[in-house]
Order: structure tokens, then C-alpha cells, then sequence
């Protein structure tokens, strides 16, 4: 299996997510999305990084934030780390509940499960790991018949 | 790109004709200031035209549920008009379409709102 990885180390700004949306988009169109799922991808990348810089590190310019992305032959996995005090997942309200429905935020975590196929929430109390999977669907490799 | 925000009357109803992206920062600010401006200066028919908004985040539907919001508050009518694909799907993925009252012509909107 073949596997390309890059990673970038970012401040805690609105540039920061911005960036990390479009290099988002870039990696999942060379990774051979169509334009839907670039969309989706790029997004749920954008809810993770504002995540990252807005209630993990709150801005803090002595923490960073780290991107990675890695191409697998199956799969575009992609990792946010921030340095803040740790997302509770099990804490965020629920935002379709009748009750959350007109409530103002709340939304992002939810966005990115929808948007991605596999998500994993690492909190610890030097920061929060998220971890997206995108399955590369047409890909070659899938389609190949079994031998007969 | 940002977004830009420029507002017309048709008949007592102020449209607000957005167009670019609703996001964290300045495109949400943009929304949030255009309604205020426009309730506090008694415009309180307003009709969102997100024909030409390309992109919403989660920030930004916020700001849309709380330009609904305030606006409701204010005893005022919010509506949405041509909502593009994007955003159509967005709002339906949160269960946010049938709480926003949506159209898809602006005639038909404008006469929609409350005499």
C-alpha cells in the first residue's frame, strides 16, 4: 500500500482555517473526488479548524494547530490537533433535538459527521485530536475484479 | 471572497441581495449588521436573496438563525429566496429548511409578507 502524508503546523487564526479549507479542497480533488465531495471534505475541514482555533485554542498565539493529511490507497485521512483543553464530544447537545434547533452554534461537529465517513474525537488535556476518513470511492484498486 | 450586501425596496418589503460567502468573520458580521441596521430603522418586511451565496458554514447558519430570530423578536418577517444547492442541502441536513420560510420567486415573496 502506497501512502502520501504531509502536515502543516498553523497559528491560531481565522487565516488558519481559511487555509486549511482550501488545502483541504486541493488534497481531496488531486485525491480524485468529483466536486460534491471536495466540497464536503473541504468543509468538514473548515468546522474542524474553526474548532481548533476558536474553542480549542481561543485564538491563543502561543498555541498552534497541526493538519495532516494522508492518501492512502482507500482512504484520505485527515488529522487536526489543537492545544486546548480537551473536547467532551459527549457534551455537545445534540443540534436537531426540537430544542437546539434555533440555537446559534453547536452545528460544526455535527456538519463533520455528516460530511465524512469515519470521525474520531481524541480529547486529552493537552489538546483535542480529530481524525476524518474519506473513502476514495472508483478507485482502481477497488474495482478490480477477484481472479477467476 | 467575501461577501457583499446590498438592499432594495419592492413594495414595503426590503430586500437584501447577498452574494459570496457566510462565513466566520466578515461574511457573518456583514449579515448580522445589514439586519440589525435594517430593523432598527423600522424595516422589519425583510427578504434574504442567497441567489449568488456560494457557501455557508456552521457560523453562518448561525447568523442566519439569529437574523430569523431577532427579527421575529422585533415583531419583523425574515424570508429566504433562491437558495442554491448548497445551501438548500445544508439547511435540510440540519432540519433548519421548514423553520425558514423559503421562497423561489421574488414576486411571489414579496407578496407573501404580512400587510
Amino acid at each position: 500500500m502506497t501512502a502520501d502524508r504531509v502536515s502543516y503546523t498553523l497559528d491560531s487564526t481565522l487565516e488558519t482555517v481559511n487555509n486549511a479549507e482550501e488545502t483541504a479542497g486541493r488534497m481531496a480533488t488531486e485525491a480524485g473526488f468529483d466536486d460534491e465531495e471536495v466540497m464536503k471534505i473541504s468543509m468538514a475541514v473548515r468546522e474542524a479548524a474553526v474548532n481548533a482555533v476558536l474553542h480549542g485554542n481561543a485564538y491563543d498565539p502561543s498555541k498552534k494547530v497541526t493538519l495532516a493529511f494522508e492518501r492512502t490507497s482507500h482512504d484520505l485521512v485527515i488529522v487536526i490537533k489543537d492545544q486546548g483543553k480537551g473536547l467532551d464530544a459527549s457534551k455537545i447537545p445534540d443540534p436537531l433535538a426540537p430544542e437546539n434547533l434555533m440555537k446559534t452554534s453547536g452545528r460544526g461537529i455535527f456538519l463533520i459527521r455528516s460530511f465524512m465517513d469515519e470521525v474520531e474525537i481524541h480529547p486529552s488535556q493537552t489538546g483535542t485530536e480529530l481524525i476524518m476518513i474519506k473513502h476514495v470511492h472508483g478507485n482502481p484498486a477497488d474495482s478490480k475484479e477477484a481472479p477467476q | 471572497m467575501t461577501m457583499k450586501s446590498s438592499t432594495r425596496q419592492v413594495d414595503g418589503v426590503t430586500i437584501v441581495d447577498l452574494s459570496g460567502r457566510i462565513t466566520l468573520g466578515e461574511g457573518s458580521v456583514v449579515l448580522r449588521e445589514t439586519v440589525r441596521d435594517l430593523l432598527s430603522k423600522g424595516q422589519k418586511k425583510i427578504l434574504l436573496n442567497l441567489g449568488d451565496v456560494n457557501y455557508i458554514d456552521s457560523s453562518g447558519i448561525g447568523e442566519l438563525v439569529s437574523a430569523f430570530t431577532t427579527s421575529k423578536n422585533q415583531g419583523g418577517e425574515l424570508k429566504l429566496l433562491n437558495l442554491t444547492k448548497k445551501v438548500h442541502d445544508l439547511l435540510q441536513i440540519t432540519k433548519l429548511y421548514t423553520v425558514f420560510d423559503v421562497k423561489e420567486d421574488e414576486a411571489g415573496a414579496v407578496k407573501s409578507f404580512t400587510k
